[in-house]
C-alpha cells in the first residue's frame, strides 16, 4: 500500500458555534489528481487553509506530505506547492527573480537554485522572457510559470485553488496537460474548480455541501450513483440543498 | 450601439479593444464571452461613460457617450465586476443611496428588486462589507436595478460562483430581461453563452463571431467527434502522434476530435490504428459542438 500524501480523519474547525468544516475523512496518494470540489462557503478554503498549515483545526486527525497538521505545520509549508489564481507570482519582478526568490524561500541550495531555475527556463521556453516583468506576460504564460514556481522544491503535493479562473479554453487545456504530467511524475494533486468539465479530469472528487464531504468517488462512479450525465449535474443535485451561503 | 470603438493603454501599448463594433437590440440580452484580457471590461467603461475610447463612437439609448454623458449615466444601471458599494454602510442605507441618487425612492421600483432583495432583507442592518460573496452580488444588482435602468451591464457576474448559484443567476436575469430590460452582460464560462439572445465571442480586443449562440454552434465548418478510452492521457498522445488527426483536446470526460480528411475511412483508419495501439475498448461518436468548441477553432485561425 502506497503512502497517501494527505490523510485526514474526522477533520473539523470551528468558529465559536459555527462549525466551517465538519468531520471530514479522506486520503489522496502520489500522483493522485483529487478534486476538491464545494458551492460557495461550502467550507473548501477553511478545510485547504487547515491543510496546508495556515489554520489549527479544532479538533480530529490530518497529516499532510507526512506531517501533523497540529504539530508539524512549519514542516508541511517546506513540503507542499501552492498556487492560486488571485495570488502567486510577483508582478514587479522578473521572470527570473520570480524562480530564484521562491527557490529560496523554500530553502533550496545555491547549485540547485542556478539548476533548477536554467532547467525551468528551458522546459517553459522563456528564455526570452527570462529578464521581463512577470506583469508583462500573458496570462496563461503566467499560469504556467505560476504552477512550474510551486513545484521548484520538488514537493509531494501541490494545492491549486482554482487555478484556471478567467483563462481561454486552450490555455486552460494547457494547464490541465501541465497537471497530467506532475501527475505522472507522482507529485499528488489537490485541486478545487468551478468548471465542471475540468472535474472530469480528476481521478477522484470530493464534494462538501456545508461543511461536509457528501460525495467521493470517481467521475464514472458519481455519474452512475446519482445518474447523471454529466458532473454538472451531480454537482447541482448535491449542492441545491445547501443551506450555507458565504465566501 | 458601438462602432469601430479602439481603446488603448500606456500611450497605445497596450490595445484593449481593437476596432470593435456592436449593435444590442432593444430588449436583447446579449453576452460578451471571452477570457481575462479580451477587453470586456473596457467595453463596459466606456458605454457606461466611465472611459473615453481613443477612436470611433459608440451610443447608448441613443445617447454618444462622450457629449451625452450624463443623459446615459440616469438611464443606465452597472454591476461592475469587483465589489464597488459602500462597505460601511447597511445594506438598506446603500439601497436608499443610490435611489435617492437616482432621484427615485425604493418603494417606485420596488416590484422590480423584490424577488432578488427578499432574499437579503433579512440581513438589511448589515454593513455591506460583511456580507457573503452571493449577498454582495445581489444587494449590486439591486443597486443596479432600483432607478429602473433601460439598459442593465453586468461585469462577470458569475466569475468565481459555484455552479448552483450561477444557474440561479441566469434564472434572475430571463426574469429581468421580461420586464423589458436590455442586458449586456459578460462571462469567462462559455457554457453560459446558449442562455444569452446574441452572443460576441472575444478574445484580444476582437470579436471572432458575433451571433445566435445557435448559429454560432451551426458554423463549426468540420465533423467533430467524441472519444473515450480508459486512459484519456495516452489515448490523447497516441490521437495527436497520428497524421490523420487535425486536433484532439480534452472536453470533460472525452476528447474532442477533429480530421484532417473528412472521409468515413479516414476516422475509419484512425480508430482501427488506435486499437492496435491498444485503445481496445475505445468508444467514438459524432457529436454536435458547444460554444467552448467553437471558441477554440476561432482562436487557432
Amino acid at each position: 500500500m502506497r503512502e497517501p500524501v494527505i490523510k485526514t480523519e474526522k477533520l473539523t474547525k470551528r468558529f465559536g458555534d459555527f462549525v466551517a468544516v465538519n468531520e471530514i475523512s479522506f486520503e489522496t496518494y502520489p500522483g493522485e489528481i483529487f478534486g476538491f470540489l464545494g458551492a460557495n462557503g461550502a467550507g473548501k478554503t477553511t478545510a485547504m487553509r487547515m491543510l496546508c498549515g495556515l489554520s489549527i483545526p479544532t479538533s480530529g486527525k490530518a497529516t499532510v506530505a507526512g506531517f501533523d497538521v497540529f504539530t508539524h505545520r512549519d514542516d508541511i509549508k517546506q513540503n507542499i506547492g501552492y498556487m492560486s489564481q488571485k495570488f502567486s507570482l510577483y508582478e514587479d519582478l522578473t521572470v527570473l527573480e520570480n524562480i530564484e526568490f521562491y527557490a529560496g524561500i523554500y530553502g533550496l541550495t545555491d547549485r540547485e537554485i542556478k539548476d533548477r531555475t536554467d532547467e525551468l527556463i528551458q522546459k517553459l521556453g522563456l528564455q526570452k522572457e527570462a529578464k521581463h516583468l512577470v506583469a508583462s506576460l500573458p496570462l496563461g504564460w503566467k499560469q504556467k510559470l505560476a504552477f512550474s514556481v510551486a513545484l521548484i522544491h520538488r514537493p509531494k503535493v501541490v494545492f491549486l485553488d482554482e487555478p484556471t479562473s478567467g483563462v481561454d479554453p486552450v490555455t486552460r487545456r494547457q494547464f490541465w496537460n501541465m497537471i497530467y504530467e506532475a501527475s505522472a511524475n507522482g507529485v499528488g494533486i489537490f485541486v478545487t474548480t468551478h468548471y465542471m468539465d475540468e472535474s472530469e479530469y480528476c481521478h477522484r472528487i470530493s464534494i462538501m455541501v456545508d461543511g461536509n464531504i457528501e460525495a467521493l468517488d470517481t467521475p464514472a462512479n458519481l455519474k452512475k450513483k446519482f445518474e447523471a450525465d454529466s458532473m454538472d449535474e451531480v454537482f447541482y443535485q448535491l449542492a441545491r440543498g445547501a443551506k450555507r451561503q458565504a465566501d | 450601439m458601438l462602432n469601430h470603438i479602439t481603446k488603448t493603454y500606456n500611450d497605445g501599448d497596450i490595445v484593449a479593444i481593437d476596432d470593435f463594433s456592436l449593435n444590442v437590440e432593444k430588449g436583447e440580452l446579449f453576452g460578451l464571452i471571452g477570457p481575462d484580457g479580451a477587453g470586456k471590461t473596457s467595453i463596459f467603461r466606456i458605454l457606461t461613460t466611465l472611459l473615453l475610447p481613443d477612436k470611433g463612437m459608440a451610443t447608448v439609448v441613443g445617447y454618444d457617450v462622450v457629449k451625452e454623458y450624463n443623459a446615459i449615466r440616469g438611464c443606465v444601471g452597472y454591476m461592475p465586476g469587483r465589489f464597488s458599494l459602500y462597505q460601511d454602510l447597511s445594506v438598506e442605507e446603500n439601497l436608499t443611496f443610490f435611489a435617492t441618487v437616482f432621484g427615485t425612492t425604493i418603494q417606485e421600483n420596488y416590484y422590480l428588486i423584490k424577488e432578488i432583495y427578499e432574499q437579503i432583507e433579512p440581513f438589511k442592518n448589515r454593513r455591506a462589507g460583511k456580507l457573503s460573496g452571493g449577498m454582495k452580488q445581489k444587494l449590486a444588482l439591486c443597486c443596479a436595478l432600483i432607478h429602473k435602468p433601460e439598459v442593465l451591464f453586468l461585469d462577470e457576474p458569475t466569475t468565481g460562483v459555484d455552479a448552483v448559484s450561477r444557474k440561479e443567476f441566469w434564472e434572475m436575469l430571463k426574469r429581468l430581461k421580461a420586464q423589458g430590460i436590455t442586458i449586456l452582460v459578460s462571462t469567462p464560462y462559455m457554457d453560459e453563452a446558449t442562455l444569452c439572445d446574441r452572443i460576441a465571442l472575444m478574445q484580444a480586443g476582437k470579436i471572432l463571431s458575433l451571433d445566435t449562440p445557435d448559429n454560432i454552434v451551426k458554423a463549426y465548418p468540420v465533423n467533430l467527434y467524441a472519444f473515450k478510452d480508459e486512459n484519456i492521457y495516452t489515448l490523447q498522445q497516441n490521437i495527436l502522434a497520428n497524421e490523420l488527426t487535425e486536433s484532439c483536446f480534452p472536453f470533460g470526460e472525452n476528447l474532442h476530435v477533429t480530421l484532417k480528411d473528412e472521409t468515413d475511412s479516414s476516422l475509419q483508419d484512425l480508430l482501427k490504428s488506435l486499437k492496435e495501439r491498444g485503445h481496445e475498448q475505445i468508444e467514438h461518436q459524432k457529436i454536435t459542438p458547444v460554444i467552448e468548441d467553437c471558441f477554440i477553432r476561432l482562436m487557432k485561425e
